[in-house]
């Protein structure tokens, strides 16, 4: 009678099946900056825009239009609580994984600061992303929070005897550990973090966003951030989880939206869409991790070898399939980033010259990396073997040329005046 | 105390970065001065102020040959780049990074030849 097969049955049938067909890539250019943004998947695409037809109004109203909205976005939710293994009362969807970093950070410390006490301290390793770090900052700032950045070692692995010594310490509120670093792939020990957490009854937040989708998520948290871009789900979305009995408690002016943890009305198409791909991302994460993880071995191979004076970084087995960071000497990395994207190559990178503040990578700087000449590799899931192969062909010869070009520039600046004082 | 009492804000470190303090345990960043040891004084100082990096690490490879082994070199610097990227030069090319010191503007470090 009058509407048969109402489109939304569509989208959650897509949202549980997890769409997997592909679209080809054309032209010449090679995408391989995965891990800021990883292509819409498909599956993403399809939820996206048959959603924005019925998951537009207030999924709060209790109108059809509403229950409506209401109803994609609860899918949506146990959809993501399954994937990340978690109870959907439990999972709040943010509007972008910074922001879900923010309220989770901020949340916890609030919560368990008292007056009587003093501001206590948090800890975070030194390679944790910039959101959790710029929280720490702020809450510092704000509330007179002490914090310890934790070391890591040259792979950028968190400092487990470093990490459970700050955590032991009077007074500690939160500990943030991330499951993979995001610039060098490296995977960090979540489970003996987790237990030094345990042991000291601090509750844990861990920043899964380089690793959903990828790999499941690790035990032992009692928070949860992820970010739905990294997993090819639309910009837009993160994910905060708050394990029950976690002391949380709302750091900015109440709302009662998302279980009273998030402000504001939730994206219900672009949340349904982050849901659905992150399905079809868990399915097909077996066949995709073995082929990237295999042309990220043959980059970490490759470029130490062709590029003289270059270093691969990151652990070489437990790692993230799909990342591969390297620094080349005596090259500034925008010139690289430039000279690539002309050679139809996108990649990031941790050189001071290419971030806005003008400071290197942060993460780099904790390893003990060199931070000039730095690329970031970071391969889609549709990466085609022959465009890795062309990229290390191409980079050789751009490397020497950017070598050139540096000398030559710094010779003819250095020409008039003597630079140096012989004592 | 009530919960509406300001707390004493923290005083800024001195890297900048106001109230975050860096665990001593950590293995990031330049080595800190010896103190109470002497300065050891430098052959050649080359001056890259002003100049970003990878300059300051061009010129300490170009002109490292022109000091004897076992002679220091001094790179004076201002590019927050050279703090690490010198320490880590010195770790790729088994040259000894002797120590970072902090200048009016920027930062002077010491590197031995070692080979």
């Amino acid at each position: 009678m009058g509407y048969p097969r109402p489109p939304w049955r569509f989208v959650i049938r897509a949202v549980r099946q997890g769409l997997s067909h592909r679209a080809p890539r054309v032209g010449n250019v090679a995408y391989f900056d995965a891990a800021s943004a990883e292509p819409l998947h498909p599956s993403a695409r399809e939820a996206l825009l048959a959603a924005l037809d019925d998951g537009w109004a207030d999924p709060a109203r209790l109108h059809r239009e509403g229950r409506r909205a209401h109803l994609l976005l609860e899918e949506a939710r146990e959809t993501a609580a399954a994937e990340v293994g978690c109870r959907p009362d439990e999972l709040s969807f943010t509007s972008s994984g910074t922001q879900a970093v923010h309220l989770a950070v901020l949340g916890a410390v609030q919560a368990r600061q008292s007056a009587a006490r003093g501001p206590g301290h948090l800890v975070a390793s030194a390679v944790e992303h910039s959101s959790v770090l710029n929280a720490a900052d702020w809450l510092a700032r704000a509330t007179g929070t002490a914090v310890t950045l934790t070391g890591v070692d040259g792979l950028g692995r968190a400092d487990t005897a470093d990490f459970a010594a700050a955590v032991s310490r009077e007074r500690t509120l939160l500990a943030c550990l991330q499951s993979a670093n995001h610039e060098v792939g490296t995977l960090q020990p979540v489970a003996e973090a987790a237990a030094a957490c345990r042991a000291a009854g601090v509750p844990l937040m861990v920043d899964i966003a380089a690793s959903a989708g990828r790999l499941p998520a690790p035990d032992g948290w009692s928070l949860l951030t992820a970010s739905a871009r990294k997993w090819g789900g639309p910009a837009g979305v993160g994910l905060l989880v708050v394990r029950k009995g976690t002391r949380w408690r709302e750091p900015f002016p109440a709302d009662d939206r998302e279980h009273h943890r998030v402000p504001g009305v939730p994206n219900v198409p672009a949340v349904l869409a982050a849901a659905a791909s992150l399905t079809s991302a868990s399915r097909e994460r077996g066949s995709d991790d073995a082929a990237l993880r295999a042309l990220v071995a043959l980059i970490r191979a490759e470029v130490p070898r062709t590029v003289p004076d270059s270093v691969v970084y990151g652990d070489p087995d437990a790692r993230l399939a799909h990342i591969v960071t390297f620094s080349c000497l005596y090259v500034d990395g925008e010139a690289l980033v430039t000279e690539l994207d002309r050679a139809g190559f996108s990649v990031s990178s941790g050189s001071a010259c290419v971030a806005d503040t003008r400071q290197p990578s942060h993460v780099l700087a904790a390893m003990g990396a060199l931070t000039h000449g730095n690329v970031r590799v970071s391969l889609p899931r549709d990466v085609r073997a022959e465009s890795v192969t062309r990229f290390l062909g191409v980079l050789p010869p751009i490397v020497a040329k950017v070598r050139e070009t540096v000398r030559a520039d710094n010779a003819s600046r250095s020409a008039e005046p003597p630079q140096e004082v012989t004592a | 105390m009530s919960r509406q009492q300001r707390r004493p804000r923290p005083q800024p470190t001195q890297s900048g970065q106001s109230g975050v303090r860096r665990s001593t345990l950590g293995r990031g960043g330049p080595p800190s001065p010896v103190i109470g040891q002497p300065v050891p004084s430098p052959t050649l100082t080359l001056d890259a102020l002003g100049k970003k990096c990878p300059i300051p690490i061009i010129m300490l490879a170009e002109r490292i040959g022109d000091v004897r082994v076992g002679q220091i070199v001094e790179v004076l610097a201002d590019d927050p780049a050279a703090k690490t990227d010198l320490p880590a030069w010195c770790a790729l090319k088994s040259q000894e990074f002797v120590q970072a010191s902090t200048l009016p503007a920027g930062w002077s470090f010491l590197v031995r030849r070692s080979y």
